[in-house]
């Protein structure tokens, strides 16, 4: 049971702050073990005036403690100010400045520090009122697979609420990080602002490939057509186009469209797209079943000829 | 390894100010690495003695030398002292 903190402090109940203060200094002075090295009964000392000032400085456990709802041990806390590892640490000094090691403190010539080190700080102060580059700050953006085709301007929102108007060119991929020059975080002491560093995430298409800055789908055309060919109207990312399809076109068959790609931008040319054929023969017609099933091809062919794997 | 940025982090009422005066005026030691100071942990405790000194015991910057240096002639004393086997280890 640690002693009445009133007690070891030499004051009355009702001593104000300025008196508990002023008494805890005293003691201070006259106990510290770093000043009193032979004497290990002073840092006992020490350390019951440090935790009787301690409680009672305190407004809110000084009166707790005088209404008794915590003892004199209720706190075994550093004093405010020499916090950290180690915290209260009475006679640390005297510890270590009684090994050999110590005599890094023994008498010095005068003056030799100030030119030793008085540089590193003026850096140091320099570094902090000199003009800093805000930093990079990082985002990301989904960006819709037709918007990576034809390139589009775009509004991030950030999470400060201000709004970013994104400019996505042509041919972007996914993972590809756009930077926008001075949108980061603000400079100090009139640096430039850094960057916005937008990473893109590019979706995918529901008939639409991208193969690089080519284009990819899959054209459906009627029985009627593939045989006898003729003009079909195609959708493209670019508006619909008349497509003269070639007679006797086979499923399967390509036919490109040239510059109807990933558009162009800058240096770089527009892509194609690439239209493979799918022959959809729809819902059955008796009619269709009735006429194929008296047609007898001019030049029979097999279709599977070739189509051997060998032994 | 103790860093400047590492010792101002330890003690909340040390400010940079008040280590580069100590230091300049030799009262705490530090070794320099490049641009770096380093410190050991003697040198946090002597922080730790003079923030003691100055907030608890109102030694002002003025009388901190005479009381330094009076400490440094003390310990060197003992350490005199010990080596003589005069003080117990």
């Amino acid at each position: 049971m640690a002693e009445d903190p009133y007690k070891v402090l030499g004051v009355a109940r009702d001593a104000t702050p300025e008196a508990i203060k002023s008494a805890y200094r005293k003691l201070a002075r006259k106990h510290h073990p770093d000043l009193n090295p032979g004497k290990p009964e002073a840092e006992e000392k020490f350390k019951a005036a440090s935790a009787a000032h301690d409680l009672l400085s305190d407004p809110e456990r000084r009166a707790r403690y005088d209404r008794g709802e915590i003892d004199a041990e209720g706190q075994e806390k550093a004093p405010p100010g020499y916090g950290g590892p180690g915290g209260f640490n009475p006679g640390g000094y005297r510890r270590q400045a009684e090994e050999p090691f110590g005599a890094r403190y023994g008498q010095a010539p005068e003056g030799m520090f100030e030119d030793l080190f008085a540089d590193i700080f003026e850096a140091r102060r320099r570094a902090e009122t000199g003009p800093r580059r805000g930093t990079d700050e990082s985002y990301r953006l989904n960006v819709a697979f037709l918007d990576a085709v034809r390139g589009a301007t775009r509004q991030l929102t950030l999470p400060d609420g201000k709004a970013l108007s994104v400019k996505i060119p042509p041919g972007v991929v996914s993972g590809q990080v756009l930077r926008l020059r001075g949108q980061g975080g603000p400079g100090g002491n009139g640096g430039p602002a850094g960057d916005a560093l937008i990473e893109l995430d590019v979706a995918a298409h529901e008939f639409l490939r991208r193969d690089g800055n080519d284009l990819r789908m899959d054209l459906p055309v009627t029985l009627k057509e593939t045989v006898l060919g003729g003009p079909v109207v195609v959708p493209t990312p670019h508006g619909s186009l008349r497509v003269n399809l070639p007679a006797g076109s086979d499923s399967g068959r390509t036919i490109r469209l040239r510059g109807k790609g990933v558009a162009g931008h800058g240096q770089r040319a527009a892509g194609d797209l690439f239209l493979t054929l799918r022959v959809a023969v729809g819902t059955p017609d008796a009619a269709l079943e009735e006429f194929v099933r008296g047609w007898e091809p001019e030049h029979p062919e097999d279709p599977r000829a070739g189509l051997e794997f060998g032994e | 390894m103790i860093t400047l940025d590492i010792l101002c982090a330890r003690f909340s009422s040390l400010q940079e100010g008040d280590l580069e005066r100590w230091i300049c005026a030799g009262h705490v030691r530090a070794e320099r690495r490049g641009a770096e100071l380093i410190f050991e942990e003697i040198d946090a405790e002597r922080v730790r003695l003079i923030l003691e000194l100055r907030d608890v015991m109102q030694v002002n910057e003025e009388a901190l030398p005479v009381v330094l240096s009076l400490l440094d002639q003390l310990y060197a004393l003992r350490r005199r002292l010990r080596d003589l086997g005069a003080l117990p280890g």
